[in-house]
């Protein structure tokens, strides 16, 4: 997958459960400050791109890094270093 | 200390009838019923009910018009108070400094939290033994305080929250409270009032006390019939009201609309039986809220009555009025035979309706009592409409779990500076 058809998909994602606006959803978008989510919203965000990419967010492993994401290009970054760690039959 | 006058000013419906307040009284006026058949809508949740009716808020909810970050932790339940609330803010005219000034606060209740975010609760734990697909939202939406909790979140309310759970006693003795919050000086608003919704499971818990209606399921307008000898059980319904309480001398500062003022409040446990209010237990609530307003029974011109259509129910509370009111001919009735039993939204909805009909002239019947049952008789029951200037009734609400809620209610009249 691309990291073109993986920011669609995020896209798509963010429009559907969080009824945010496309034009706002530029890569440098801040998630909090610029498109109000907040931590409820991450917890649904996260199941929500398990879903959609077919990886499991591990808590104790994986929180730095959740924590860390700030805007949709961190979200991107993240979910192509989940993808690459999956065993090569389930990518 | 002196004690505050606690006025109305400001009422909100959602209701089997519609929303808001007008369809609502459009319905009682009418004399229509809402009560519909729920069975295509039951029968895949709930096999084995034996009730098949119920009456829904018909009409879509304007849900989207609530902001998605309020939205997202409110089942439909919330979602009417919200929007019941909305309704009462305006009719009273409060503004967005009052509500978020701190001497504001909301005292809202409903028997279950979401009844239908529950069911989707257990229906992926059972179905996964897993949470891990439960959002985020879904624990403020099912929370027993839910409709208190998410109310005060999207108006920024910063004064007290009380959410008394107490089943179908729920919304009166929310009233009760925030009047007493008011008339101590605790608060100088309060935004009251209860809801629940329609749910096959709900539903399920009074079928499974034999206390719902079970043979007029092909015939649902004719049932419930409180109070008459061919009742049979109860009908669930869903709404939302919400009344708004402030002091009298904050009314009359902002010159807000007042549409009556509470001056009793009761609410005492049975103490005998959680699933039945005793006919005593009922009467001590009865002369309790009398003395709480410094009253005699035959100062009450209008008993605005639970009677849901039970068997033992309706005996209990019209055995009770006859034994406070003897031969005084206080004029009672129930609006249950309209939208059944809206539970939670029950006090608040049939208050709401109580105080518009005394400012209307105009008492509603109720509906299905064609013949008073054995025990039922004996008192003034309204079988048709009555065009009559009250001053000042009783509010009765009794739950399981054995509480009894009771408010009185009067007529305002300008004060004598």
């Amino acid at each position: 997958m691309t990291e073109q058809e993986i920011a669609e998909r995020v896209k798509k994602i963010l429009i559907k459960e969080f009824e945010l606006k496309e034009e706002d959803l530029t890569p440098e978008a801040s998630l909090y400050e610029e498109l109000g989510l907040d931590s409820l919203d991450s917890v649904d965000l996260v199941v929500a791109l398990e879903h959609e990419f077919k990886f499991t967010v591990v808590r104790n492993l994986d929180e730095e890094k959740i924590r860390s994401i700030r805007n949709l290009s961190d979200i991107h970054r993240f979910i192509i270093e989940k993808q690459n760690t999956l065993p090569q039959a389930s990518k | 200390m002196s004690l505050k006058k606690v006025v109305i000013t400001g009422m909100g419906a959602i209701s089997p009838f519609g929303i808001g307040v007008k369809p609502l009284m459009e319905g009682l006026y009418s004399g229509h019923s809402a009560v519909i058949s729920q069975k295509s809508e039951w029968e895949e949740q709930v096999k084995d009910l034996n009730c098949w009716v119920g009456a829904p808020v018909k009409e879509t909810l304007p849900s989207k018009s609530i902001p998605r970050q309020y939205r997202r932790t409110m089942g439909p339940t919330a979602i009417m108070s919200l929007l019941a609330a909305n309704e009462a803010i305006g009719d009273a005219g409060i503004s967005e400094s009052i509500l978020t000034s701190g001497r504001t606060g909301v005292s809202f209740s409903s028997s279950t939290g979401s009844a239908e975010s529950l069911t989707q609760y257990f229906r992926e734990y059972f179905s996964s033994a897993s949470l891990k697909n439960i959002s985020s939202g879904t624990f403020f939406q099912v929370m027993s305080h839910t409709c208190a909790a998410n109310i005060a979140h999207a108006l920024n309310i910063k004064g007290r929250v009380i959410s008394p759970d107490a089943a179908c006693s729920s919304s009166t003795q929310a009233i009760g409270l925030g009047y007493e919050a008011i008339k101590y000086g605790l608060q100088d608003f309060m935004l009251c009032g209860g809801s629940d919704e329609l749910d096959a499971v709900v539903c399920g818990s009074f079928d499974l006390l034999n206390a719902t209606s079970c043979r007029f399921n092909d015939k649902p307008t004719e049932t419930p019939r409180p109070f008459d000898r061919d009742r049979d059980g109860t009908v669930c319904g869903e709404g939302a009201g919400c009344i708004i309480l402030e002091t009298e001398e904050s009314a009359i500062r902002r010159g807000a609309p007042i549409l009556a003022e509470i001056i009793g409040f009761s609410t005492l446990s049975d103490g005998t039986h959680l699933a039945q209010s005793h006919s005593d237990s009922i009467v001590r609530c009865m002369e309790n809220a009398l003395e709480n307003s410094n009253l005699k029974p035959e100062d009450i011109d209008y008993i605005n009555a639970h009677a849901t259509g039970t068997i033992q129910g309706d005996i209990s509370e019209a055995g009770a009025i006859r034994n406070v009111f003897g031969d005084s001919g206080v004029p009672v009735s129930s609006l249950k035979g309209h939208m059944g039993h809206t539970l939670g939204a029950s006090g608040a909805l049939e208050l709401a309706a109580s105080v518009r009909m005394l400012n209307d002239g105009i008492l509603v019947p109720t509906l299905n009592l064609i013949h008073p049952g054995e025990g039922c008789e004996g008192i003034d029951h309204l079988m048709d409409i009555r065009r009559i200037q009250i001053t000042t009734f009783l509010k009765n609400s009794f739950a399981f779990g054995g509480i009894n809620s009771i408010l009185v209610i009067r007529r305002y009249f300008k004060r004598n500076d």
